[in-house]
């Protein structure tokens, strides 16, 4: 609020209260959202740090008992199993959403016909959840009904598929989803980016005789940087907090092998009654987050000040 | 632009193009699968699913679990299927839309075109906002929605979702405004013309593909939302994919695979037809405004 | 019914009669949130529905399917925190004793005397149907965990006789094997590894060392040569299952027996359920069988509909739905729908099948014995906290992510740091 209302009135010398009036109307008009946004974020940010220092359990207690549950969170092998899982996760999420996407985007802009067909049928899966595609998902996955049986049925009796139930590869079916999810929403921002490019460039490169390939390597694809950029911050928010996608596949199975820190926060949090360890962990997936986007935040808008 | 493989000798271009157009059709039928099983498994009998293969197709495709699925499978001990709970979520997500859509683009317009002394930060802040995780609020939330008597009703359902919407929707229009010809705004002043009426006459009329992208991310997100749903709306009030989740997670009993696949069909036709009839003005709104970092 | 359970019912006829005489024109509703959303669970809650409507209560439903209610007590949360409690919630175990904890739960004192509850209701079950000695919860039914549900078809061609101990078992299991078929059905999810588990604790060690180990939580039990043949043991079964049990859904197990894809499961007796609505009658097509070596034992969980402190003007609503649950014939009518067994001893068992019968006789036997004990898997040994780190190991082992000596050495650990 301080910041909206108190903010330092730029150097004008209009007089009159209508001009005034005028000068505090935008700020008027942000105050509201600022201030939901301050008092159910922020606020809520705080109140669950204030947690983390407490011994709550079913439900909040508000007797402060130091650094208990930290060390209780850094103590459970769960915790490090949703860790080493999440960097598993989410590299390959990001990495294959990003490759699958410019891939796709790039064949899409060589002047398919069709490409009204194509287009949403590789964004569809990001208009749907989990809790509806889930079930289809874990039959697909599941070695005895999905693809692993139809292949057999299909004669390819050496068939196998069967990452879902082991705990090795579990962690790899989840990126399969999520990718699926994904990608066609990251082919869109390159899309995007792809229309947005100058012709002019390209046909000088041609001209110049420059290869196909060697105009995406070299013009095109540096031209993308924006697009890569918002791609990697959706994508790594996305990652961190995926959580349907967890519960649809594999319910943090076989094991705790899909376990994921946002899995491991509702389950303290909700149904182990350890309230504290699960605000603890929220507070560390924040700073996990700060970590990658306020760096994020500080370049992208201290570079539009040139 | 299109980069064109013109430069190219024929024979081989025609082969690149073969090549193109093979791989986007896999990848096309790759996507399409679990829809497509959705589908034809919500059209076969229990029998048919339990003894078959999983991607033939139905002998005798009907559409009784369909009807089953929107008028009388039972969740909990109500056997009215989950058209009621589809009311409840459009109930809930066209308010809550457009109050997000509204807000975000008086929030972009004032940070681009009104700015102050820290609007960054506000900013900043407004941005990081979208990345909290919403496990971390549902109990304080649910003691605020308590406080002010919005407990277990539509209206904080839509409290909750605007302002877990808004960082997004200000991001979405604050780089499209960011675009905007400052020159414009400032002959219109000139002109006399206040706050709200250069919004109004000026940026609004030319803001159609990033509301456009606004609408369809929240709309997506909103009717897609489970965890909010189930924390703060379980009871007749709840949306389509609590209802979704009663009907397809019973703890006991038969699974009735087609009605489940029919009821989910349901829950994901809104979304689905947001996206493919306004799919083409999503990626230009994208262009247009979200993806320029 | 016996003459003295007509009396009861009369009694309890009058008792509705009166109260409901005083209340005037009020309306009297109830918001129940469970999570038993379809079949005969469904089916089972509805005689529950109209039994209170018959007598002018409106009930306004609040499902909440999924995990074995972990959605449900997440809405509960959040319905607790903002001060708006539904009158009656379903609940295990002690999830009953933490909310009774926190003083939001109604004092059933009164119409409990009116009724006599504490002579009808085991005292096992009273331990979380009563918390500081008030009456909080109406328990609908008594669960056992402790039951090996056996195709008939490949049990004849095992040789037909129940195996008494664990060898017994694996004997059989290895005939199961040779007839080409799915020995163990088995669904990997936690709570399903945790219910086999605390059978084989209950096998090998004996009620002593369940009570020891799993109630207790006595360290030289937990780590001992007892637990590591447990763990052993599990290993070994989990050699007879088929490779995809991971994730699946116990019911999808119970129907491989049916089948004949798989020749025996272990799992509760809400497993019944499915061999009913499947045509299938005990003793012909499929067996019932204590867990061997655990004849005489029984490892219970009870579901409970605690009632929430709520206002004045629903209480009457509330009593009235109470002592519905606790109605002899709804107990009847409920449980021989779900597989289960009622709350109250006092209750026939003409209506109930030959594993009913079976279960009913067993409960009072083990009750009579000492022998009865809250089940670990079901929420009725250890709070969520303990109960959820058991089960974690406990998984782990048995999806072999970690073996025998480390499960030893974690177990204690992962208890302590849940404490």
């Amino acid at each position: 609020m301080t910041v909206t209302v108190d903010a330092v009135e730029p150097v004008r010398h209009r007089a009159g209260v209508l001009d005034k009036a005028r000068d505090i109307l935008p700020k008027v008009v942000l105050a509201p959202s600022f201030a939901l946004i301050l008092f159910f974020v922020y606020g809520f940010i705080l109140w669950t740090l204030y947690l983390s220092f407490t011994n709550s359990r079913i439900l909040p207690v508000y007797e402060l008992v130091g650094f208990g549950a930290y060390v209780n969170l850094w103590s459970q092998p769960n915790w490090y199993v949703a860790l080493q899982n999440l960097a598993i996760f989410g590299s390959l999420y990001i990495f294959f959403c990003i490759a699958i996407g410019l891939t796709l985007a790039i064949l899409l802009d060589q002047r398919i016909r069709g490409e009204g067909v194509l287009r949403p049928i590789f964004l569809y899966p990001m208009a749907l959840s989990f809790v509806v595609t889930g079930t289809a998902w874990k039959w697909f996955l599941n070695p005895g009904l999905g693809l692993q049986r139809t292949m057999q049925q299909w004669g390819w009796e050496s068939f196998r598929f069967d990452w879902l139930t082991s705990t090795d590869m579990a962690i790899y079916t989840v990126v399969i989803a999520g990718v699926w999810q994904a990608s066609g929403f990251v082919m869109a921002m390159f899309l995007a980016g792809l229309r947005g490019i100058d012709s002019e460039i390209i046909k000088a490169a041609e001209i110049d005789g420059a290869s196909t390939f060697s105009i995406y390597r070299r013009i095109i694809i540096p031209l993308l940087r924006p697009a890569f950029l918002s791609a990697v911050i959706v994508l790594a928010h996305m990652a961190i907090k995926s959580y349907d996608l967890v519960i649809a596949l594999t319910g943090g199975g076989p094991g705790n092998a899909t376990e994921l820190p946002s899995t491991f926060m509702y389950s303290y949090t909700f149904t182990r009654s350890q309230m504290a360890v699960g605000s603890a962990s929220a507070v560390m997936m924040l700073m996990g987050i700060s970590a990658i986007i306020i760096p994020y935040l500080y370049s992208e808008l201290r570079e539009r000040e040139r | 632009m299109s980069a064109a493989a013109t430069s190219v000798s024929p024979g081989s271009a025609r082969f690149a193009r073969y090549f193109i157009y093979a791989t986007l059709v896999i990848f096309a039928l790759i996507y399409l699968l679990p829809l497509f099983v959705m589908i034809i498994t919500s059209l076969k009998p229990l029998d048919e699913i339990r003894s078959g293969n999983m991607l033939a197709l139905p002998q005798a495709p009907s559409l009784d679990a369909w009807f089953k699925a929107w008028g009388t499978a039972c969740v909990g001990v109500n056997c009215t299927g989950i058209s009621g709970y589809f009311w409840n979520s459009i109930k809930m997500v066209i308010p809550a839309v457009a109050i997000s859509t509204i807000l975000g683009a008086l929030n972009g317009y004032v940070l681009t075109k009104w700015r102050f002394p820290g609007h960054k930060l506000v900013f900043g802040m407004m941005l990081f906002a979208c990345f909290i995780p919403f496990q971390a609020v549902l109990i304080p939330m649910a003691r605020v929605l308590g406080e002010i008597g919005l407990s277990n009703t539509t209206a904080g359902l839509v409290l909750v979702h605007v302002v877990y919407g808004l960082g997004f929707t200000t991001l979405f229009f604050r780089n499209y405004y960011e675009a905007f010809p400052d020159e414009l705004i400032k002959a219109a002043q000139m002109d006399g013309a206040g706050f709200f009426k250069i919004f109004w006459r000026i940026l609004l009329p030319s803001s159609g593909p990033i509301i456009v992208v606004t609408v369809i991310y929240q709309f997506t997100n909103i009717w897609n939302d489970f965890l909010f749903g189930v924390s703060f709306a379980s009871g007749g009030g709840a949306p389509m994919t609590v209802a979704l989740n009663n009907l397809v997670s019973s703890s006991t009993g038969v699974k009735e695979y087609n009605v489940d696949m029919a009821a989910a069909m349901f829950a994901a036709l809104p979304t689905l037809i947001v996206y493919v009839v306004a799919g083409r003005y999503f990626v230009r709104g994208l262009m247009a405004g979200a993806v320029k970092g | 019914m016996t003459i003295r359970t007509i009396a009861k019912l009369a009694a309890g006829t009058a008792l509705l009669a009166l109260s409901a005489g005083s209340a005037s024109a009020q309306d009297k509703s109830v918001e129940v949130l469970h999570w038993w959303t379809a079949g005969g669970e469904a089916a089972a809650v509805n005689v529950l529905k109209e039994n209170l409507e018959g007598e002018g209560v409106s009930w306004t439903d609040m499902p909440v399917a999924g995990g074995g209610g972990t959605q449900a007590m997440t809405a509960l949360r959040a319905r607790v925190t903002s001060g708006d409690a539904p009158t009656a919630v379903q609940m295990l175990g002690f999830d009953i004793k933490d909310w009774a904890e926190l003083g939001v739960v109604a004092n059933l004192n009164d119409l409990a005397a009116e009724e006599g509850w504490d002579d009808v209701v085991p005292a096992a079950l009273q331990e979380f149907s009563k918390y500081d000695g008030n009456w909080i919860a109406a328990p609908v039914n008594v669960h056992s965990t402790n039951w090996l549900w056996v195709n008939k078809e490949a049990f004849d061609a095992a040789g037909g006789e129940e195996p008494t101990d664990f060898a017994g078992l694996i004997a059989m299991l290895d005939s199961f094997k040779e007839q080409g078929i799915t020995p163990l059905a088995h669904g990997g999810q936690p709570w399903q590894d945790a219910t086999l588990w605390e059978n084989v604790v209950l096998s090998v060690g004996g009620m002593d060392f369940y009570r020891d180990a799993v109630i207790e939580l006595n360290e030289e039990a937990l780590t001992g040569d007892t637990m590591r043949e447990v763990f052993d043991n599990m290993t070994q079964l989990a050699t007879y299952f088929d490779e995809n049990f991971s994730g699946r859904d116990w019911n999808l197990a119970s129907a491989m027996v049916i089948e004949g894809e798989a020749g025996a499961q272990q799992m509760g007796d809400w497993a019944k359920g499915e061999f009913l609505r499947a045509d299938l009658t005990p003793g012909e097509d499929f067996v019932c069988m204590r867990f061997p070596g655990t004849q005489g034992s029984v490892l219970f969980n009870s579901d409970q509909f605690v009632m929430f402190e709520v206002g004045d003007d629903q209480r009457e609503a509330q009593n009235l739905m109470a002592s519905a649950v606790m109605d002899p014939a709804f107990q009847v009518a409920f449980n021989t729908v779900k597989g289960s067994v009622p709350a109250r001893t006092d209750v026939e068992d003409t209506e109930f099948d030959d594993c009913g019968k079976k279960g009913m006789a067993d409960l009072a036997e083990a009750a009579e014995s000492g022998n009865l004990a809250g089940s670990m898997a079901h929420g009725h040994a250890q709070p969520a906290a303990v109960k959820e780190a058991m089960y974690d190991v406990i998984t782990q082992h048995l999806n072999g992510q970690i073996t025998t000596d480390e499960a030893l050495e974690r177990l204690p650990q992962a208890v302590a740091s849940a404490q």
